[in-house]
C-alpha cells in the first residue's frame, strides 16, 4: 500500500510533498528516503514548508510523520498552524505524528571534552520507530551548530546524522538558515545533503515583498530551473510554476455571447471565442467596466461561472454602479455563478496576484475571468513584469478554455490609443476599443473592434450608449461624408427623416399623376378601338350585302340563259353558254 | 537574591530541598552515556574519579544508558552523549564530553571559583 503512491520513475523513486505546484516543479516529488535541505533566510516559510510536507504526508499519503523542532516549543507549533488549519494536536492523538522540541541551551552545557550526538539519533530513531514515520523534519540546524561549541564534532555528527537517515529510508528535509555573502547555509551543510536543494526566498521589489522558491539542485532528476512565486495562507503553501507553460494549449470554436446584442452582432452574431483573451482598452469614462460587467451579467444568470477580479472598485460599489445600468449582479453572487476577488494592485507584488488569481480559478473553475483594469498594476510593478505576468495568466486561462477579458485604462496622455501601456497587445486576441467623441458640447462613446483573431467582424465604428436597462449599440451616422454621434446624429436623422419624409410624398404625387395620365390614354385607347370595332361592322355589312347582291345578279342571270339554251341547247357547251350570258 | 532572607514564601519545594542539599553539600549527579563505548567508559571512569577526590561521601550518581532508557533521555533534552548532569545543588549544570576536562568541571561543579575558570579558558 505504501508503493502505490509513489512516483515509479526510471531515474528516482520520489515523495510527492502534496504542495501544490512543487510536485510538478520537482517532477514528482522529493527524493524518497534521501534528505532534502530547504534553505532561506528569516521569514522564508521554511517551517511552514516542512510542516506542510508533513501534513499532507499524513493526509493525503497516509505517512505518519515527525516533526523535531530546534526552535519553537510544540505548543508554539500547534498554535501557529492553526492558523494554516493544520490541526496538529488531532494528528498527534491520532498517533499519526511527533511533534517533538529538543531544547539546546547553550549557556546549561558545559564541554568537558569528546562527545557524539547519540542521543539525539537515540531520540530520532526512538521517535520514527514509535509511530513507523516516513517522514521527518529537522527544523533547523543552526540551533544545533550554536548549542554546541565544538564546530567539528557536530558537523561529523551531522555527516552521520544524514547518512543514518537515509539509511532508515526516511525522506527528510532539513532547514537550515541561509548564510551571508550567498552561502547556501551558514554552516556548509549543503555538502551533505546534496540530492535535493531548495531555496526559498523573500525578497522586496518597490515595497513590496514575493516569496520565491527554487528548485537549487535536485541530483538524479530533471527539475523547473526557475524561480517561482509561492504563498502562504490559509490553505498552505501553494507553489506557482506559472511560467512552465507552454504554447500547446487546445483551442475551441465554440463561442461566448458578449452579453450585448449590438456587440454580438459585430462578431459574426455569436460573440467572442471561448478560451480567447479580450482586451477592452478605452480613455477614462468610456464604459469598460460597465462592459466587462455586461459580459458577466449576460453570462452568469445563464449559470456561467464567472470570476470578477476588481482592482479599482469594491465589490459593493460595483454592486451599486451596475444597478444603475439595469444589471443584478448581487443575483448572480447570491446564486454561486459569479465570484468577486478584489484587492488594490498594491497590497502584493504581481507575483502575488498572479498567485491569487491562479489559485481562485483552480478553487473556483470559472468560464470566464474578468480583470479590472489591468493598467492599475502599474502602480504595482515594473512595466516587463506586467507583461510577464499577463502573459501567464493568459497562458494559463488559455490552457483551461477560460474567456478572459481585460480592461485596460488609456491615459488621455498617451497619444496613441492603439497601444496599451503594458504592452500586451500581441497577446490578445480580440481587441475592442471604446472612445469618447466630442461634438456640439456633449461627448458621446463610440466602439469599433479593434482586431479580433479568427473570425470576420465588423469594421464599423459604432454608437455605444449606456442606459438605465444596459448597454446599447447603435449604428452611428455615416452619411454625407461626416460621421455623427448622439444628439448629432439624432438631430441628423431627423433631417433626414424629414428629407425623406417629402420625397417620399413627392413620389407619390408624380406616382399618382403618371396613373391619371396611364389610365386617361387607356380610356382613349378603349374608345378608338370601339370606334375600329363599329367600323370593320359597317365593312362586313357592306362585303355581305355586296355578295348577296352578287348572288342574286348571277341566278337572274342563270335564269335568264336557261331559258335561252331551251331552244339551242345542242349547239352551245356549257363554257360558250356562259361567255355568252357575260357577252349579254 | 542570594539572600536567603529575602526569599519570598512562595519559593517552591526545590528550591527549598536545594538549599537543603547546599547546605549539606550533597551533589546529585546523573551521568548519560550512549552504550559502552570506550568514551562512554572514559567518561564514567572521569567522573568517579572526579567525585572521590573532590566531593567523597557528598554524591549520588547515576549512570544511565540512553539505549535502555530513552524515555529518560527525552525529559532531560539529552542530545549528546555522554552528557553529566548536575540536579543539585542548583543551579541545573549540563556537562558533555568524556568528562576529561577536570577543571572544567570543577568550576561546573562549584568546585573552583570563576576565577580559575576563566584561567582554564585562557589555557585552552
Amino acid at each position: 500500500m505504501k508503493q502505490k503512491h509513489r512516483t515509479v520513475s526510471r531515474e528516482l523513486a520520489k515523495c510527492p510533498t502534496g504542495i501544490k505546484g512543487l510536485d510538478e516543479i520537482t517532477s514528482g516529488g522529493l527524493p524518497l528516503g534521501r534528505p532534502t535541505l530547504v534553505t532561506g533566510g528569516a521569514g522564508c516559510g521554511k517551517t511552514v514548508m516542512g510542516m506542510e510536507f508533513l501534513v499532507r504526508g499524513i493526509l493525503d499519503y497516509n505517512e505518519p510523520a515527525a516533526f523535531i523542532a530546534f526552535e519553537e516549543g510544540t505548543k508554539e507549533l500547534v498554535e501557529n498552524f492553526k492558523s494554516l488549519g493544520f490541526d496538529l494536536e488531532n494528528m498527534v492523538a491520532q498517533n499519526k505524528l511527533i511533534l517533538d522540541h529538543i531544547e539546546i541551551n547553550r549557556a546549561e552545557i558545559i564541554e568537558t571534552g569528546e562527545f557524539d550526538l547519540e542521543g539525539l539519533f537515540i531520540r530520532l530513531g526512538g521517535i520514527v520507530d514509535s509511530i513507523g514515520a516516513k517522514r521527518v523534519v529537522l527544523d533547523t540546524l543552526e540551533t544545533l551548530f550554536s548549542g554546541f561549541g565544538n564546530e567539528f564534532i557536530v558537523r561529523a555528527e551531522l555527516q552521520r546524522l544524514f547518512a543514518w537517515l537515509k539509511q532508515k529510508g526516511l525522506t527528510a528535509i532539513i532547514t537550515a538558515e541561509r548564510g551571508k555573502e550567498g552561502s547556501l547555509t551558514r554552516h556548509g551543510i549543503e555538502e551533505y545533503v546534496s540530492d535535493c536543494v531548495i531555496v526559498l526566498d523573500n525578497r522586496m521589489q518597490e515595497q513590496i515583498s514575493t516569496r520565491r522558491l527554487r528548485v537549487l539542485k535536485y541530483r538524479g532528476s530533471s527539475h523547473g530551473s526557475n524561480e517561482y512565486p509561492f504563498l502562504i495562507d490559509e490553505d498552505g503553501i501553494s507553489v506557482l510554476p506559472v511560467t512552465s507553460l507552454g504554447l500547446n494549449y487546445s483551442i475551441s470554436t465554440e463561442r461566448v455571447p458578449t452579453g450585448i446584442a449590438g456587440l454580438d452582432a459585430m462578431f459574426e452574431g455569436k460573440g467572442y471565442f471561448k478560451g480567447s483573451s479580450v482586451l477592452v482598452s478605452g480613455t477614462a469614462g468610456t464604459g469598460k467596466s460597465s462592459m466587462a460587467s455586461s459580459f458577466v451579467n449576460g453570462l452568469c444568470h445563464k449559470g456561467t461561472k464567472c470570476l470578477f477580479v476588481a482592482m479599482e472598485e469594491s465589490y459593493d460599489q460595483i454592486i451599486r454602479n451596475m444597478r444603475s445600468i439595469g444589471m443584478d449582479l448581487n443575483k448572480c453572487v447570491e446564486k454561486g455563478s459569479l465570484q468577486f476577488y478584489t484587492a488594490r494592485p498594491t497590497v502584493f507584488g504581481l507575483e502575488m496576484h498572479l498567485a491569487m488569481m491562479h489559485k481562485l480559478i483552480i478553487k473556483y473553475k470559472p468560464e470566464v475571468v474578468i480583470v479590472d483594469p489591468i493598467s492599475s498594476f502599474l502602480t504595482g510593478g515594473m512595466g516587463q513584469d506586467i507583461k510577464s505576468m499577463l502573459t501567464r495568466l493568459i497562458d494559463f486561462c488559455k490552457s483551461r478554455l477560460i474567456t478572459t477579458l481585460f480592461t485596460d485604462l488609456t491615459s488621455a496622455a498617451n497619444i496613441s490609443l492603439e497601444r496599451t501601456q503594458e504592452g500586451i497587445s500581441s497577446l490578445i486576441d480580440t481587441w475592442i476599443l471604446l472612445r469618447d467623441v466630442e461634438l456640439n458640447g456633449e461627448r458621446n462613446r463610440l466602439i469599433n473592434v479593434l482586431k479580433s483573431r479568427g473570425m470576420s467582424h465588423s469594421n464599423q465604428v459604432r454608437e455605444f450608449r449606456i442606459t438605465s436597462s444596459g448597454i446599447e449599440l447603435s449604428d452611428v451616422y455615416i452619411g454625407q461624408g461626416i460621421v455623427l454621434t448622439g444628439s448629432a446624429r439624432v438631430q441628423q436623422e431627423a433631417r433626414d427623416r424629414v428629407e425623406s419624409l417629402t420625397r417620399e410624398q413627392e413620389i407619390k404625387s408624380k406616382q399618382r399623376e403618371l396613373e391619371g395620365n396611364r389610365k386617361s390614354t387607356q380610356a382613349q385607347i378603349t374608345a378608338l378601338e370601339a370606334q375600329l370595332a363599329a367600323l370593320s361592322d359597317q365593312e362586313k355589312v357592306l362585303q355581305s350585302q355586296e355578295t348577296a347582291r352578287r348572288e342574286a345578279e348571277n341566278l337572274a342571270k342563270e335564269r335568264l340563259t336557261s331559258s335561252r339554251i331551251s331552244k339551242d341547247v345542242q349547239l352551245v357547251s356549257p363554257n360558250k353558254r356562259k361567255r355568252t350570258g357575260a357577252k349579254k | 537574591m542570594k539572600e536567603k532572607t529575602n526569599e519570598p514564601k512562595t519559593s517552591t519545594k526545590e528550591f527549598e530541598a536545594a538549599l537543603k542539599s547546599k547546605t549539606a553539600g550533597v551533589y546529585t549527579l546523573k551521568l548519560y552515556i550512549a552504550g559502552m563505548t570506550p568514551r562512554s567508559t572514559r567518561a564514567v571512569a572521569n567522573i568517579k574519579e572526579i567525585c572521590e577526590k573532590y566531593l567523597k561521601g557528598r554524591y549520588h550518581l547515576e549512570v544511565v544508558d540512553v539505549y535502555q532508557q530513552p524515555t529518560l533521555a527525552k525529559g532531560e533534552q539529552i542530545i549528546a552523549a555522554p552528557t553529566l548532569i548536575k540536579k543539585l545543588p542548583l543551579p541545573l549544570r549540563k556537562f558533555i564530553g568524556d568528562m576529561a576536562d577536570v577543571e572544567k568541571i570543577l568550576v561546573g561543579l562549584d568546585l573552583r571559583p570563576a576565577k580559575v575558570r576563566k584561567k582554564a579558558g585562557d589555557e585552552q
